[in-house]
């Protein structure tokens, strides 16, 4: 089942399947350890469609819920 | 020699900087706070170095200003040795810039920092094999305590003087074929000679498709962009993904093997601060504990301040009056002499007893690592004025001064955001402004009455920006922002970067108002200070201000805290609410905090977003200044 980073609840651990978004997007995210393959927990979602904090390879991330749903994850 | 610091955001360059320069570069715990480079010349081992601390970059790819500055700066200038410095503890990510540093084929050395830490995420690191892996010496070190960094730069010494570059290592090897075949055509074409760079490394970024390499060619003929493009395709075609991102996963990939060859992980010990963000990022309590915290911080500033205050200013209640019974009050000398005083006076009773506590503060909350969870809390607010968490780290270090935060607008990705932010970062009341608000308003008339015009402050703020936003509609692009880990703070560096900040006033600031007092002084003498006020009074008229008032103002474009000590000198005393009445004091605040920035901001106004937009921000807050100063002395 393939889903976006947004609508994931906290504490659920997914791996990125890809991500749709422009060149920037891409790049920024590698450089934060985010790449197709890699594991992500979600650790909170702030409230009226916040942020979220995740969790990649031990650094903690925050993404804007836009940036979100641009990342494509499967459950696992 | 020079010796260039260059690592991933919030890695510790600038704490390896000010241990051996002093401390000169601001420290803080949240990634991008460099946002320029500082260099210093320092004598190590009976020989002079030029040591540049560069702002944090995840990759050679750069996107915002701070990143970009980094890049140009070590593609531009003849550097002898990189120290490319590593949060041990994010080792992994952080082999991504390394490895790109390496394809640089510039004489390296790493600085695995933070060891510590890393030990305590259960994070053990083979320091010997990572070493020759790399083909460059690694030397850990824990930059706080000062651990290991006098060995690290001699160790850079040694390497600078051999000059000894590092080990290429090589992608997968349909990767590297592409890659080969796309240096060879680079070699032939003689494209490298116009960036000073190996063509294995410009070979990567036509690959990655980085527009900085990109444009350029576009000047110099088609021959090289319909290779490029020719081998872009063949990436994506056979790897199926974009050929930028092929490349960085295999990065990725690269990195993460060397990790797991010379990294022991094992269960992390838990400290309570890990736990901390359970509770300040929570979803409701972290709301609660924001508001807490910003109030205990103002309160606590302003119970030590007037502390300080009360009795300082009693004394010179005192004094002046002695001074002019010895010398008669309608001579030139005591004219001169009661401006010094009132000049001193100032900075001594009511600027700093308010600006260090305040400093200070600042300083433990950014080291501490409060300043992105405030980012991540505040994210869907700042939407709504058109902009991403990531400006609340501006706005917070605008509640110091504004000029490091009209800086700090570049870790921002768009031109626009850059540009609302500033403007906005302009109205947010400095620690200048603050001891106005506290010394005056506070001071005089009460503590409640300070509060409302932070809340009224940040009402105009928010309303300013949905006005701006509207006036430039443009989607923000979503916030993307690191959450570093806690760091206890260190009540020395703490004090350090106080100072750093509050020599600003004390060597800038203070001198200049001693001098403005003293002309002051004198105009008065001269009763020349007349012609100005007259100048000023359909504007003092208007705000129903004392007619003296209006020689202050000029001065408060100088430095904001002038306003007030020329207004104290105006009107002839100390005891403010003798001579104005408390509606008089709101309003003159109100107007100060809001009208023209101060000439240093005008200055980084204008270097970052332009003349015009620096001309727009001056008109639009002169407006907003005198329209709620009218409304203040109506409604208050």
């Amino acid at each position: 089942m393939t889903i976006t980073l947004d609508s994931i609840s906290e504490n659920q651990k997914v791996k990125v399947v890809s991500i749709f978004g422009g060149w920037g997007i891409r790049q920024r995210l590698g450089c934060l350890g985010i790449h197709p393959g890699d594991m992500i927990t979600v650790k909170k979602s702030a409230i009226m469609r916040g942020p979220i904090l995740i969790s990649v390879h031990g650094n903690q991330v925050a993404l804007g819920r836009g940036v979100a749903r641009k990342v494509v994850v499967e459950a696992e | 020699m020079k010796i260039v610091l260059m690592g991933q955001p919030n890695s510790g360059k600038s704490t390896i900087f000010n241990h051996v320069a002093g401390y000169k570069a601001v420290t803080s715990n949240f990634p991008g706070k460099t946002v320029e480079y500082t260099s210093s010349k320092v004598n190590l081992f009976g020989e002079i170095f030029e040591i540049v601390d560069l702002p944090g970059t995840y990759s050679l790819t750069s996107f915002d200003l701070a990143e970009l500055e980094a890049r140009k700066y070590l593609l531009r200038n003849s550097v002898d040795i990189v120290i490319n410095v590593i949060d041990a503890s994010l080792l992994s990510r952080s082999l991504e810039l390394t490895l790109q540093l390496l394809e640089l084929k510039l004489p390296m050395v790493i600085c695995l920092n933070m060891i510590d830490e890393a030990e305590r995420k259960g994070i053990k690191i083979d320091v010997e094999k990572l070493s020759k892996i790399l083909g460059v010496p690694v030397m850990p070190t824990i930059a706080l305590k000062g651990k290991g960094v006098k060995e690290l730069f001699s160790i850079a010494y040694k390497m600078g003087e051999k000059k000894k570059i590092g080990k290429t290592l090589n992608f997968s090897k349909d990767v590297e074929e592409v890659i080969t075949q796309l240096s060879t055509q680079i070699k032939e074409k003689q494209i490298t000679r116009e960036f000073n760079v190996p063509k294995r490394f410009l070979a990567l970024k036509y690959l990655e498709n980085d527009s900085y390499f990109m444009e350029n060619f576009e000047k110099r003929g088609k021959d090289i962009f319909k290779d490029i493009i020719h081998f872009q395709n063949k990436l994506s075609e056979t790897h199926n993904r974009p050929s930028d991102v092929v490349i960085s996963s295999e990065r990725h990939s690269l990195s993460m093997n060397i990790f797991e060859e010379v990294a022991l992980v094992t269960r992390p010990q838990i400290k309570l601060i890990d736990r901390l963000d359970n509770t300040l990022m929570h979803p409701y309590f972290g709301y609660i504990f924001l508001v807490g915290i910003l109030y205990l911080f103002f309160n606590a500033v302003f119970t030590v301040g007037r502390l300080i205050e009360e009795p300082l200013l009693e004394y010179f209640y005192k004094i002046i009056p002695l001074i002019e019974i010895r010398m008669g009050s309608e001579t030139l000398s005591f004219s001169i002499i009661s401006g010094i005083i009132q000049g001193l006076a100032g900075g001594i009773a009511i600027v700093l007893p308010y600006l260090f506590p305040f400093l200070f503060g600042l300083a433990i909350l950014e080291d501490l690592g409060y300043l992105p969870r405030i980012a991540f809390l505040l994210d869907a607010f700042l939407h709504k004025i058109g902009l991403h968490g990531k400006s609340i780290i501006p706005f917070m270090l605008g509640y110091g001064c504004t000029v490091p935060a009209i800086m700090a607008t570049r870790i921002l990705e768009s031109g626009r955001d850059r540009f609302i932010a500033s403007v906005l970062a302009t109205m947010i009341p400095c620690a200048a402004r603050m001891t106005i608000i506290f010394a005056l308003v506070a001071f005089y008339i009460s503590p409640q009455a300070a509060l409302a015009i932070y809340i009224l402050n940040i009402i105009v703020i928010i309303i300013s920006g949905k006005i701006l936003s509207r006036l430039l509609p443009e989607v923000t692009p979503g916030m993307i922002l690191e959450i570093p880990s806690y760091h206890i703070p260190s009540i020395k560096v703490a004090l350090a970067k106080t100072w750093l900040r509050m020599k600003e006033f004390i060597f800038i600031a203070w001198p200049l108002l001693i001098v403005g007092s003293t002309i002051l002084s004198l105009l008065q003498y001269y009763k020349a200070d007349m012609l100005i006020n007259n100048l000023f009074s359909p504007l003092t008229s208007l705000l129903g201000l004392p007619l003296v008032v209006g020689t202050t103002l000029i001065f408060g474009i100088l430095r904001k805290e002038l306003s007030m000590l020329m207004l104290i000198q105006a009107i002839g005393t100390t005891d403010v609410i003798a001579v104005m009445s408390t509606t008089q004091i709101m309003t003159f605040t109100i107007f100060v905090i809001f009208y023209v920035p101060c000439v240093a901001t005008i200055a980084v106004l204008w270097k970052e977003i332009g003349s015009k937009r620096t001309l727009f921000t001056i008109v639009f807050t002169s407006i907003l200044a005198v329209i709620l100063a009218t409304i203040t002395r109506f409604v208050y």
